[in-house]
């Protein structure tokens, strides 16, 4: 086990005119489990495989439990990995799979055994052991993939997208399962994935990475409610955080949108009369059919029922806004209904560079 | 009240299956019949060879043609030859051959498309070309009239094919079951040994059969290029105009059943690669 130390890494693929990796940093507690979130092209694998020494950096340095590995071939560096294809080797039995880094690590043999067998307990592969990958389900050999990765005593294990090619209920499933085994073994891990759910649910901390930078990093709750800018709360949340343009009034009291006003927040004081994005996720705004003081008019667009809620789309001033319903809420398409928005709740962004207002 | 049913479409799916029997059956054929019948004349009497009408079917088998033919002069040497050139060829192939193909499938270096277009370029060069400085070239250096020097001629004609075969091969292994075995610990050469290899065997059999089978039947270079010591079909040809009809038979069934039994040994590892594609 060890911390992760990436400091200023530049990596720009050959041919291609953008960074892949634009000068990032990030600090991985020993123990810590980070996930680097962000959609194709963020640069979030190839981090992950600078890591892994996979990928060699243009400059900058990677450091592993005090030792600098930013060079070093992956064999030197103690890691281990789960890749997204699995990468089960498929002319080998599972047994010869799971057991295989200890093979090259020359360890004895009745040790690799026990290991292997306890893998294969943890991950219900026991009666598997003696087939061929050929002959398991995907499922089965993404657990072959994690089983070969915890064997190891690794310093550092790295996961990149391992849940995404499990269909739906086997990912919600292994989510869980994946989450209880790291947590028992204790080891750092870096866990790359597009998926704003399971980052939300696995990490420790996230750090959200848009064009090969990273656009914030933090515990994931807090990256949850309080997006660093209109990217993040974009892209986590299901459904996205909706943004609208509003203005805030010369006292700082109140926002205004539109012909309509709202109680502004007070980290808004400091920033009257001026242009702001509001930010505003779907289950903070409250629904009703009758107006509450301060509320504001929408007109219904779309009423979907989720189930456990009721997902609308509605229209304010012109913005189109998902909101989140109780599952008695009745409504229809055409209908005016109030949203009441709870000050504490909305977060304020600059126009112009999307950045979250901080109260000055 | 039902509908009636249109069987016009599943009677076409029918009729299209049959003619496609009827292709494969006929392909077949245009293969077999020839091996066939110079099988039959091997097998036969030197007597049975020239009534009239030749019977098609294997009523007079005899080994007496086949034993004639082998101990003939220079034809068991020229048999010995052949194996040594073929396998010979095989190795110098795979030695230079799958280490390029491994470079030209993982590495992206300068000038990959240019070399890949040169290498085809041997083949452009008509044998005749190649094999007159070359002899010379072998005469300078006493490897003239030796199997080295065929050996040689035949790795640079198989060399191009061997490449590309086993650059394609490496391409169906997947890169990061490579980079699993180098993370797990593996030096490059022990990832290439303990996982490359095993998984791109068998297009590399595949390969090998192309090898093999190339120097096996080429005979214009092995012609060229020895006197004494003739790979089977040089032989074969230098003695065909003056030998009787029996003779030829029993020659052309030597020189094709060797690369049958080489085809059907390797056929295994070529089902196992596009078995799962292709059956």
């Amino acid at each position: 086990m060890a911390d992760i130390q990436i400091s200023n890494l530049v990596k720009t693929y050959p041919g291609g005119s953008e960074r892949a990796t634009d000068d990032v940093s990030l600090q991985i507690q020993d123990g810590e489990f980070t996930v680097l979130l962000g959609p194709s092209g963020c640069g979030k694998t190839t981090l992950l495989r600078m890591i892994a020494g996979l990928e060699l950096p243009d400059s900058g340095s990677i450091a592993i439990g005090g030792r600098d590995v930013t060079y070093l071939p992956p064999n030197k560096r103690n890691l281990s990995m789960v890749f997204q294809s699995y990468a089960v080797f498929p002319h080998r039995k599972v047994r010869y799979n799971i057991g295989f880094g200890l093979r090259m690590a020359k360890v004895p043999a009745e040790e690799i055994e026990r290991k292997v067998q306890w893998a294969a307990d943890l991950l219900q592969l026991g009666p598997y052991l003696d087939r061929l990958p050929a002959n398991l389900s995907g499922g089965q050999r993404q657990r072959v993939a994690v089983a070969r990765a915890i064997v190891m005593d690794a310093d550092v294990l790295l996961m990149d997208e391992p849940l995404s090619n499990l269909d739906a209920l086997l990912r919600l499933t292994f989510r869980s399962e994946l989450k209880k085994i790291v947590q028992d073994l204790g080891t750092t891990t870096v866990y790359v994935t597009h998926d704003q759910s399971e980052a939300l649910s696995l990490g420790d901390q996230v750090a959200v990475m848009r064009k090969g930078r990273i656009a914030q990093l933090g515990d994931p709750l807090d990256v949850y409610d309080a997006p660093a800018d209109r990217f993040v709360g974009g892209f986590i949340g299901s459904p996205p955080m909706n943004f609208m343009d509003a203005a805030v009034s010369h006292d700082g009291g109140t926002l205004v949108l539109g012909e309509q006003q709202l109680m502004a927040p007070s980290i808004l004081r400091s920033f009257a009369g001026r242009d702001v994005l509001l930010g505003v996720r779907a289950e903070n705004v409250t629904v009703r059919n009758e107006r509450s003081s301060g509320d504001v008019a929408a007109t219904v667009l779309v009423v979907e029922p989720m189930g456990s809620t009721i997902l609308l789309t509605v229209e304010v001033d012109g913005h189109t806004l998902k909101v989140q319903a109780p599952p008695t809420f009745r409504t229809a398409p055409h209908k005016t209904i109030w949203l009441g928005f709870a000050p504490n709740t909305m977060r304020v962004y600059d126009r112009e560079t999307s950045m979250a207002l901080e109260a000055k | 009240m039902s509908t009636p049913v249109d069987t016009t479409p599943i009677a076409r799916q029918k009729r299209n299956r049959f003619l496609l029997q009827a292709a494969c059956i006929a392909v077949s054929l245009f293969m077999l019949i020839p091996i066939y019948l110079i099988s039959l004349a091997a097998l036969s009497t030197r007597d049975s060879l020239n009534q009239f009408p030749l019977s098609l079917l294997p009523t007079n088998l005899s080994v007496e043609t086949l034993n004639a033919f082998l101990g003939s002069t220079g034809i068991f040497g020229a048999l010995g030859n052949s194996l040594i050139v073929g396998l010979g060829t095989l190795l110098f192939a795979a030695i230079i051959g799958v280490p390029a193909g491994y470079a030209i499938a993982r590495y992206s270096f300068k000038g990959k498309d240019p070399y890949q277009l040169f290498l085809l370029f041997t083949r452009a060069l008509p044998i005749v070309v190649l094999s007159v400085p070359l002899a010379r070239l072998f005469l300078t250096v006493d490897i003239y009239d030796t199997t080295y020097a065929v050996i040689l001629l035949h790795t640079a004609l198989a060399l191009p094919t061997t490449i590309l075969i086993s650059a394609s091969v490496f391409l169906s292994v997947p890169i990061d079951v490579e980079e699993a075995a180098r993370l797990f610990g593996c030096t490059p050469l022990g990832a290439f040994g303990r996982v490359v290899l095993p998984m791109a065997l068998p297009g590399l059999a595949a390969a090998s059969i192309f090898t093999f089978v190339m120097s096996w039947n080429e005979v214009l270079g092995a012609s060229i290029l020895t006197l004494d010591h003739r790979t089977l079909p040089a032989q074969v040809l230098s003695s065909l105009s003056d030998s009787p009809l029996a003779y030829r038979f029993a020659g052309g069934f030597a020189l094709v059943i060797p690369s049958i039994i080489f085809i059907a040994l390797m056929r295994r590892y070529l089902t196992n690669m596009w078995g799962s594609t292709i059956r």
